[in-house]
């Protein structure tokens, strides 16, 4: 989902930064006062923008014969919210557009609009609506991580087709073309992130309940 | 719940690992390059109007980054978890006031 430096026309750069940055602000104001309002809670918060970290560097083999990788901004987004976490993504975005040169820095806007906003969005908004069905925790887990991550991967391609028309069949035809290299090369790594997104939920179960219990991810009980 | 996330990573590395066996003669390239390498067929005339201020000096050198990038995440990660683990061993070794 690294859209490369340079790879963006500039009005399109620009567009993406201006769409972005209201909600970095947003976020970075929300962090201050998560670390306010719950001083336990900040080490979870430096672990949740760790796993972002870890599963953002591994590229994985995929079916179709290339290689990608996760986002893990899901676990922030269910924890923290959907604000916070757009810090969290643009760290390691940043991260990466600075010492790996992967991604941009005239891409960085784009690639936060995807990866640190619409993917926590997505995570954040299907958790909730698992919740409100009914389903088993772990199960609203899962699709709120692996759905955010393929979200993040089709917004790249959306922003691509944008920029790059196909000449003959235009912005849907550049948009199948790009869908047909992230998208399915995603969704066995869409699936992964779900599961490894469960098993840190499970830790944190088991060893967190507090700070849990603090951030109403988990309600009732004794704080 | 230890055996059902000893399952559920189990189940993750058999998805990673599933497509090294099927898919052979693959060079698992990145989906990155291959979306820039879509672009250049979709605008043959487009040129990036920007550079990376730095770049690794060679495949090694960004591995090494990489994997630092994966162990600075993993090491916040076990230290956390570990921190967590040793304060409810604590708290449930200490005999409680009352009983």
């Amino acid at each position: 989902m690294h859209i490369m430096e340079g790879y963006l026309p500039p009005l399109h750069a620009a567009v993406w930064t201006a769409a972005s940055v209201p909600f970095v602000l947003a976020g970075a104001r929300k962090v201050s006062r998560v670390m306010d309002e719950h001083p336990e809670a900040r080490l979870l918060l430096a672990a949740s923008g760790a796993f972002a970290f870890v599963l953002s560097a591994l590229k994985v083999p995929s079916v179709t014969g290339s290689c990608s990788h996760p986002t893990g901004v899901g676990l922030g987004a269910i924890l923290f919210g959907p604000a916070a976490t757009a810090v969290l993504g643009s760290i390691v975005l940043l991260f990466q557009a600075l010492l790996l040169a992967h991604g941009g820095l005239t891409t960085l806007g784009a690639n936060v609009f995807s990866m640190a906003i619409v993917g926590p969005w997505v995570s954040f908004a299907v958790f909730r609506a698992a919740g409100g069905l009914g389903a088993p925790q772990a199960v609203g887990v899962f699709f709120a991580a692996m759905l955010g991550d393929l979200a993040t991967y089709a917004v790249t391609a959306c922003q691509l087709a944008l920029a790059f028309p196909d000449p003959a069949s235009g912005f849907a035809g550049a948009l199948s073309k790009f869908l047909a290299i992230y998208a399915l090369t995603q969704l066995p790594l869409a699936i992964i992130e779900g599961l490894i997104t469960v098993v840190a939920v499970n830790l944190l179960l088991q060893h967190s309940r507090e700070e849990l219990f603090a951030l109403s991810f988990l309600k009732g009980g004794a704080r | 719940m230890t055996r059902r996330n000893v399952t559920l990573l189990g189940v993750a590395l058999v998805i990673a690992l599933l497509p090294l066996l099927l898919t052979s003669g693959a060079a698992f390239k990145g989906s990155d390059d291959q979306a820039t390498a879509a672009i250049a067929a979709l605008a043959p005339g487009y040129r990036p109007w920007a550079v990376p201020l730095w770049t690794p000096p060679g495949p090694e050198v960004e591995s090494l980054l990489f994997s630092l990038q994966a162990a600075l995440g993993a090491g916040v990660i076990g230290y956390y978890l570990g921190w967590r683990r040793g304060r409810q061993q604590r708290r449930e070794d200490r005999p409680r006031a009352g009983d």
